[in-house]
């Protein structure tokens, strides 16, 4: 690997190696810049260090405290949360949807939220691109939304769970497909097929998981980006006029300075505002790229509440990838709601400690627990990946509390509101309906999960009501980037990953075309009309 | 009871393919914890104790999963969630105060401390917390049910299911790299997971686990 010294000025130093800044990093460098990633999070190397069980994994999660209240604290430091080179795609479900194109303008056409600056046709050629970059396997035809190209690889073998979700949503008239996945259905250079091992969100062990450890990460080692792992970024330096200048973090307890032209933060929607926040300066006192007084609000996550039950048969839902069927019936039908925003579910596959956790949270524990525990093999469900609105009140701040390193750590403050319940409500009644007419009996809601966190940093075309513009670029400060799923305006009810991925493919060929025509360094001067 | 999967033992595949090498040595340091508390004071730690009884009550005959040890080393390496309710204080101090505070709630009902109590009053305590309506000032303002959903059930329960005799008992197939699994459908049972007694036919399901290798 290609490394730099802290006084080379590099093109882009990139804060964050997940979705958004791995995949930038490796379409940056493979396009000529100079690039240094940095991580938190450790360099792992699945098939020596990852074991098949769930509470060992953890060492992928971010377990440093946040502090979390509103009306709905959040459950953090798990499927919503990655501390990898790689980032929550080391241990995220696989799940690869597109946005519904109407989301793009939802303000527009569908009445609530915020409209995207980006057009959803250009945003349908980069979902191809990342498509075949993880060669995602998938059905032949998507039921819902415009023509797509077909999936790389073949769609997987659904389990028991997905039977299920296909039964009910026969029964109930709607469509359902084999879900979108990235994780390979047949080999593929150093990825063999799935095994169906189960134990997706623990981390793969055999590397079919196409996630941006074993795709970009590679990739961009390869066309010569450093990757530097273990490097917790703490702020990020602004010079006298106006620009970033580089980073600060620390790393085997050194604190250190990368000098860098531009800077990119990439760490989710927590870090990404904490950092930029930690990072204020008498200029910027709000925190860097907060002219709008948005850095930091609008958070958004997804409803993912469930219903259960269990059948006579056999299910065994711990075998192959947990989510292999999916309905976005919800999200493409617009007639019979009573709420705004859409909403996907798919099949479940939760393996004991996540499964005892959801029948603590509704309230068994002792003997009622062990006995329900005993129907683990036939138990089965549906789980949404549900569209929570922005709203202001929804935020990542900094609390009065420090970390081991004496910065401020996270606060975040989350309230469902009365549209995000509604959608709840409908969701977990039409479940319900679905899992007794597929035959399950001893039907019941979890109704107080959560998954996914975007939108602390929204793009946007007005800079006083947005923190960056279409192209990820901070309105306030021209070598200053967000490219992760803070940049959402709205989230959609479908997992992020897909849609952050394709972002940070069109932001490097942004960036490229700006390079380009000079206006990489500063932004053009608005003509006024 | 009787065992829905008879005679199944998730650790007699240890030397098949549904295990690496990795897993093997994670597994073997979870089956030999410290049995002893290193962080917890005796009275808290003997007040951990009932309450892990209480909440994951284990037969005395059926071999032991240590909850409380590897809950008592948890604290002591301090091993956080990622996330903390507002309303808690940290990891170790919220342990610290909700034992002591169920202490002197046990005192302050039974006029004995939560330890020395017999099953049917634990239960009550717990119950009681639960519920949140334990308010004792050794609480120190930390709402009891609060404590009991993310600390008490949280921590203890997923200890529990952490442990290969816990999968036992719920057929959970365990480990499964490099073999993975290949009957996906309704019913079917790859030879290497637990065979389920079905009522009637938990002599052919005895047999069934002597394939698992």
């Amino acid at each position: 690997m290609r490394e730099f010294e802290h006084d080379d000025d590099v093109d882009f130093a990139i804060v964050g190696t997940g979705a958004g800044g791995g995949t930038l990093a490796c379409r940056l460098s493979e396009l000529g810049f100079r690039v240094v990633a940095f991580d938190a999070g450790a360099w792992w190397r699945p098939l020596e260090e990852f074991a098949s069980d769930e509470s060992h994994q953890k060492k992928l999660f971010w377990t440093d405290e946040r502090l979390c209240d509103g009306e709905t604290p959040l459950v953090l430091g798990t499927n919503n949360s990655g501390k990898a080179i790689g980032g929550s795609t080391v241990h995220f479900a696989m799940v690869s949807l597109r946005f519904r194109p109407e989301w793009f303008k939802s303000r527009s056409l569908l009445g609530y939220g915020a409209d995207w600056p980006l057009d959803w046709r250009e945003m349908w050629h980069y979902y191809t691109q990342v498509e075949q970059a993880l060669k995602i396997s998938g059905p032949l035809k998507y039921p819902w939304g415009p023509k797509r190209p077909r999936y790389p690889y073949r769609e997987h073998e659904l389990n028991a769970a997905a039977w299920v979700l296909a039964r009910g949503a026969e029964a109930l008239g709607i469509d359902w497909t084999s879900t979108p996945l990235a994780t390979v259905s047949a080999p593929r250079g150093h990825s063999p097929p799935c095994v169906y091992r189960g134990f997706c969100v623990s981390g793969c062990a055999t590397n079919a998981k196409q996630s941006a450890l074993v795709t970009w990460i590679p990739r961009a080692v390869a066309a010569g980006a450093e990757i530097r792992d273990l490097a917790m970024v703490t702020r990020i330096a602004v010079g006298n006029n106006d620009r970033v200048t580089g980073l600060e973090y620390i790393r085997e307890g050194q604190r250190q300075f990368q000098r860098a032209r531009h800077v990119v933060v990439a760490g989710y929607a927590i870090e990404t505002p904490r950092l930029l926040l930690l990072s204020a300066t008498s200029r910027f006192p709000d925190g860097l790229g907060n002219s709008s007084g948005l850095l930091g609000k609008n958070l958004m996550v997804q409803s993912n509440q469930a219903v259960w039950g269990v059948m006579p048969e056999e299910i065994r839902a711990y075998k192959g990838p947990p989510s292999l069927a999916i309905t976005e019936h919800w999200n493409y039908t617009d007639i019979g709601k009573d709420f705004f925003g859409g909403y996907s579910y798919m099949s479940q596959g939760p393996l004991p400690i996540v499964w005892a956790g959801a029948l603590n949270r509704r309230g068994l524990w002792g003997q009622a627990l062990l006995d329900e525990m005993q129907h683990y093999n036939h138990q089965v469900g549906l789980k949404i990946v549900g569209e929570t609105l922005p709203q202001e009140r929804n935020r990542v701040t900094l609390a009065d509390e420090k970390d081991a390193n004496g910065l401020p750590i996270a606060r975040v403050t989350y309230s469902f509101c009365d549209n995000d319940k509604r959608l709840i409500r409908h969701a977990l009644d039409f479940m319900g309906r679905a899992l007794d007419a597929a035959g399950v009996g001893d039907i019941w809601e979890e109704t107080n999960d959560t998954c996914h966190l975007n939108g602390t940093a929204r793009m946007g075309d007005d800079p006083r009501c947005s923190v960056v513009d279409g192209d990820c670029r901070s309105w306030d400060i021209p070598n200053l980037w967000i490219c992760d799923g803070s940049v959402f305006p709205t989230v959609g009810g479908v997992n992020p990953s897909l849609t952050i991925q394709a972002i940070a493919l069109r932001t490097a060929d942004r960036i490229a075309a700006l390079a380009g025509r000079g206006e990489l360094d500063r932004r053009p001067q608005k003509k006024m009309s | 009871m009787k065992a829905r999967y008879p005679g199944y033992n998730v650790l007699d595949k240890r030397g098949t393919v549904s295990w690496d090498d990795v897993t093997r040595e994670v597994i073997k340091q979870r089956m030999a914890p410290p049995s002893e508390s290193r962080f917890l004071d005796p009275l808290a730690w003997q007040t951990l104790q009932a309450v892990c009884e209480s909440v994951m009550p284990q037969s005395p005959e059926a071999a032991q999963i240590p909850v409380a040890a590897m809950l008592d080393e948890r604290l002591r390496t301090n091993a956080g969630d990622g996330y903390r309710d507002m309303r808690l204080p940290p990891l170790r101090q919220a342990w610290r105060i909700g034992l002591a505070a169920l202490n002197e709630e046990s005192i302050a009902t039974f006029r004995q401390p939560y330890y020395s109590l017999a099953a049917p009053q634990r239960h009550l305590l717990l119950e009681r917390m639960q519920r949140g309506e334990l308010v004792h000032p050794a609480w120190h303002g930390l709402p009891s049910d609060i404590f009991f959903s993310n600390r008490v059930l949280k921590d203890i329960c997923a200890i529990y299911y952490s442990h290969p005799y816990a999968w036992n008992q719920i057929g959970f197939g365990g480990p499964a790299n490099p073999r993975g699994y290949v009957r996906m459908y309704f019913d079917r049972r790859d030879p290497w997971e637990a065979a389920e007694a079905k009522p009637g036919h938990e002599v052919r399901a005895r047999r069934g686990k002597h394939r698992v290798r």
